[in-house]
């Protein structure tokens, strides 16, 4: 078990959740909220990494890996999104592609 | 342990506000690697080596140079210099100073202290790799086949405008 009280860890998870979700909600270049999401999964792994210390589990640990593979598969296909964005219509922003009819 | 954890999460939160805030998307990618790193020294603190590796090399990583990377294929073009001359004067170096030096410290005094900072590891990867592979075998073949799909969508996405054009 280790020494860090749970409740501070999980406050901590927490902060940084929300801090993503404002992120995600204010801006408007689709990079920030990529950036925004990534946050916001990195805080969830940190609360299962947190919880499997308080238990001294693995399992907590296993979740973080599963997180870290869905992270970095929905960065992939977000990404060319964005560059695919870019090209048709020459900007970021999320407001740009309101209309997805092609 | 319980220290470095909490100097740790301030780093984490001051640098993901400043990295949400940036008006330069360099900038708010370089203040969430700091972020990240300040995440993988919270896991070391909770006793988790394992997660706190794979943080710092796939998020902080392999992740983070694919944002850069996009980066640099939407920044084409001459101006690019001088757009890196105005994105870079001499307070821009402040923040993430400042960040990774808590950083620094931080682990010069894991390395440095005596005692057994980061002991009552509860998950060397041996123990990891066996849980995985033995009841968690199904989420990796998941997993392995998420990744497939994400590698997939990606080429198709990415192919599909450079045939048109």
């Amino acid at each position: 078990m280790s020494a860090v009280p749970m409740t501070s860890g999980l406050i901590v998870a927490s902060v940084l959740f929300s801090l993503g979700l404002l992120g995600v909600l204010v801006r408007r270049n689709l990079i920030f909220l990529l950036v925004s999401i990534e946050v916001m999964l990195n805080a969830a792994g940190l609360a299962f990494v947190v919880a499997g210390a308080r238990w001294g589990a693995l399992d907590g640990q296993i979740m973080f890996l599963f997180i870290l593979v869905m992270a970095a598969a929905e960065v992939a296909v977000g990404l060319t999104l964005v560059i695919q964005l870019y090209h048709r219509m020459g900007t970021v922003d999320a407001d740009a592609a309101s209309m997805l009819r092609g | 342990m319980v220290t470095t954890f909490y100097a740790a999460a301030v780093v984490a939160v001051a640098a993901t506000v400043l990295a949400i805030v940036q008006k330069n998307v360099v900038h708010g990618l370089l203040y969430l690697i700091v972020s990240l790193l300040a995440a993988a020294l919270m896991f070391l603190a909770l006793g988790a080596p394992f997660v706190a590796a794979l943080e710092v090399i796939v998020y902080a990583g392999a992740i983070m140079v694919l944002f850069v990377f996009v980066m640099m294929l939407l920044n084409l073009g001459p101006q690019a210099v001088d757009q890196e001359r105005r994105w870079l004067p001499r307070r821009t170096w402040i923040g993430p100073l400042v960040l990774t030096l808590v950083l620094l410290v931080e682990l010069i005094v894991v390395l440095a202290s005596p005692g057994p900072m980061i002991a009552q590891s509860i998950g060397d990867p041996r123990h990891v790799g066996i849980a995985l592979f033995g009841p968690y075998v199904l989420g990796v073949e998941l997993a392995s086949m998420l990744l497939l799909s994400g590698l997939i969508g990606a080429y198709h996405l990415g192919q599909w405008e450079s045939e048109r054009s």
